[in-house]
């Protein structure tokens, strides 16, 4: 199983305000009855870029024509928090985002983005309000994350320092962001620690 | 220096380094429901691959399953997943309590239940509240998809260690203060990101009176409070609630048993950090707004955003209000509900129910409140025969066994922005299907307390609760 290094992705952004936005706001649970995750992009924020009552698009900065084909999401702290459904990783990477750039992230949606090849970085409120201010002044700026070196660039001229645990970082790097086949690769070992436990 | 549960757990599952660094970990017990396993089975499909150890893998259907005619539901995408749910199962040899079984319900019920969820063991469940399965002192993790495959594959997943948090609650409880109102006190104060990089151990005189179900409800919780996997030591309780369960091994079961407690965190145990609290100080706990930690004891007013902290907390505190369409500063015991719902993987146990029934017979749901009690499993159904009578004349409907109100997947859901008193684990924006709906977290006898008077109000003000809540 070939899988693509991961090592930076690039695109415009888009800012996404709130702090704990949580995973039925990314994806609302009524969305999630499929068997398959194909055609959940469109999900992606729903609530929240329709009004509820009359079904009309909102002012929700995914609804700006200007933001229209981002790819890097911006966040504020404990991105993603709330349910474990990789619905909501999956809606967004189907909604055309490469990237989040947060002040910190829920583990298990951090987990889940990994997984999925969408790198998840942490970067301090400071920066992520200059880079949003740059963005919004002129949504034509690229962002960069660099998750070999673990930095932001924008075309605007920002660059810092952004982090990310170095498991992530180097299944990412090394093209073992998803990781069955080294998984199965162990199976003698799986087996081995298998015999050694009472219950199984 | 002795280890921690935790510790202990982990190394015994430990199957190797990855090359990234983390660790393959046996997954002893895996749990799946009929939302996040379908896309799994796909996955398996396409690569060619089997189930490693079927006989691992349990299932049932929860999310969707309606508690009104639960074998046919309405919506044709229901039905369809809950067919993709049992052709998996035939398919790759999983056993699977469906609705025929008698043994269906939340899977974080079903697991404890059958005597599948036992101490020492790892389990993970395509679900973010299998910390529930904590409460038996396992290490239990809630799963993304991918993940689920990778369980189903290899009966392992990559995970990375997280530190442990001794969270110590002593003293004794007021009467009428239950574990969900500890739990919400704990979140509060630790806040619903407090617990990211963590495992919650629950320990102390307060988690060791309490009973097997109320330290499920606990456990719960953890990941509301951000934390990776919440668990309490097992003990004497758990044995005993574990005994002659249906997957128990009895052949030897006192060798089982003392195998089961040597897995308790020794007395020297190295823990990252420790918190204290007196139980003393928890009240009837409430939320107020659209995130775990906005809670606040029944007597307190809703936050006022002049008063926040820092501008981040303002506006938050503001986005809530806003939301739930209340008003900063006002008390929270008054507030009009529209919905009460007993139920759910946090609140929906015999013990949930029996505690509800001793109070509210004489009384009656008020005018406007629709009240609905949903057993957690079909088990809790059959045992809580008797109980329907009670909660019927008070005005209640008592549902088949399933997730119901807890989230928006199945036909239970608030209407526009209708408030809900509820005993379940969330209270986003949305969560109970309505985009605007709004929740308002407590426990089960709270929420009758709710139902009964037509708003947020303080239960042992209506009913005469002198007994100590947690089973001692
Ligand atoms: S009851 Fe609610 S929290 Fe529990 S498993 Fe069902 S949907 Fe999830």
């Amino acid at each position: 199983m070939a899988i693509e290094p991961v090592t930076q992705v690039t695109g415009r952004g888009v800012f996404i305000p709130g702090a704990d936005i949580d995973t039925d706001r990314i994806i609302p649970a009524r969305f999630m009855k499929c068997v398959t995750f194909d055609g959940l992009g469109e999900f992606a924020f729903y609530d929240v870029r329709f009004n509820p009552d009359t079904g009309e698009k909102t002012d929700h900065p995914l609804n700006d024509e200007r933001f229209k084909g981002a790819s890097i999401l911006l966040a504020g702290v404990n991105f993603g928090c709330g349910s474990s459904r990789e619905h909501a990783p999956q809606s967004l990477k189907k909604y055309g985002f490469d990237g989040v750039i947060a002040e910190s992230f829920a583990e298990i949606f951090f987990g889940n983005s990994t997984t999925l090849g969408m790198p998840c970085v942490v970067a301090s409120a400071e920066n992520i309000a200059r880079l949003r201010a740059d963005v919004e002044a002129d949504p034509s700026v690229e962002i960069t994350i660099d998750i070999e070196n673990l930095k932001v660039f924008s075309s605007s001229g920002m660059e810092f320092n952004v982090e990310m645990p170095a498991s992530a970082q180097e299944a990412l790097v090394s093209g073992r962001w998803d990781p069955i086949q080294e998984l199965l690769d162990n199976s003698s070992a799986i087996e081995t620690t298998a015999e050694k436990l009472f219950y199984v | 220096m002795g280890k921690s549960l935790f510790q202990k757990v982990w190394e015994a599952h430990t199957v190797g380094s990855l090359a990234d660094g983390r660790t393959q970990l046996f997954i002893g017990t895996h749990l799946i429901h009929e939302v996040t396993s379908p896309q799994a089975f796909g996955m398996l499909r396409d690569l060619g691959l089997k189930v490693k150890y079927p006989k691992r893998t349990f299932a049932t259907v929860d999310h969707i399953v309606p508690t009104i005619n639960q074998d046919a539901p309405q919506d044709p995408l229901a039905s369809d997943m809950m067919e993709a749910l049992q052709q998996n199962c035939d398919e790759f040899g999983v056993t699977y309590f469906d609705l025929k079984s008698g043994k269906q319900g939340i899977v974080h019920v079903v697991g404890p239940e059958q005597g599948i969820t036992q101490p020492g063991t790892t389990i993970a469940c395509g679900d973010s509240h299998t910390a529930t399965h904590g409460a038996f002192g396992a290490i239990a993790f809630g799963i993304g998809t991918t993940q689920v495959r990778d369980v189903l594959a290899t009966q392992t997943m990559a995970l990375a260690p997280v530190k442990v948090r001794r969270i110590e609650v002593n003293g004794e409880l007021q009467p009428g203060v239950y574990a969900k109102d500890v739990i919400l006190h704990i979140i509060r104060q630790l806040g619903a990101k407090g617990g990211i990089g963590y495992a919650y151990e629950y320990a102390g005189d307060v988690f060791d009176r309490m009973s097997m179900e109320e330290r499920m409800t606990v456990c719960n919780m953890s990941i509301e409070g951000g934390a990776r996997c919440g668990y309490v030591n097992p003990d004497a309780k758990t044995l005993a609630y574990l005994k002659g369960r249906p997957y128990v091994d009895m052949n030897d079961f006192d060798a089982t048993a003392e195998r089961w407690l040597s897995f308790a965190s020794d007395a020297d145990a190295h823990y990252d950090d420790i918190v204290k609290i007196d139980a003393a100080d928890i009240e009837p706990t409430v939320t107020w707004g659209i995130s775990p930690d906005h809670g606040i004891s029944i007597s307190e007013n809703i936050p006022d955003p002049a008063h926040a902290k820092s501008n981040e907390q303002k506006a938050t505190i503001e986005e809530a209000l806003s939301y739930m369409k209340l008003e900063a500063g006002m008390p929270i015991d008054g507030v009009k509900i529209d919905v009460a719902f007993i139920g759910s993987c946090t609140n929906g146990r015999l013990s949930d129910f029996r505690e509800v029934a001793k109070y509210i017979k004489g009384h009656k749901v008020a005018d406007g409140v629709q009240a609905i009690v949903v057993p957690g499993s079909q088990i809790v159904a059959h045992q809580g025969k008797g109980l329907d009578k009670i909660f019927s004349e008070a005005g209640f409907e008592w549902r088949g066994a399933g997730c119901s109100m807890c989230l928006a997947m199945n036909p239970d859901k608030l209407v526009g922005d209708q408030i809900c008193a509820s005993s379940s684990n969330r209270n986003f924006k949305g969560r109970q299907g309505s985009p605007t709906g709004r929740t308002v977290l407590m426990s089960p006898v709270m929420v009758a307390a709710a139902a009964i008077k037509g708003h947020v109000t303080d239960a042992r003000k209506l009913f005469t609760i002198d007994s100590q809540a947690v089973a001692s």
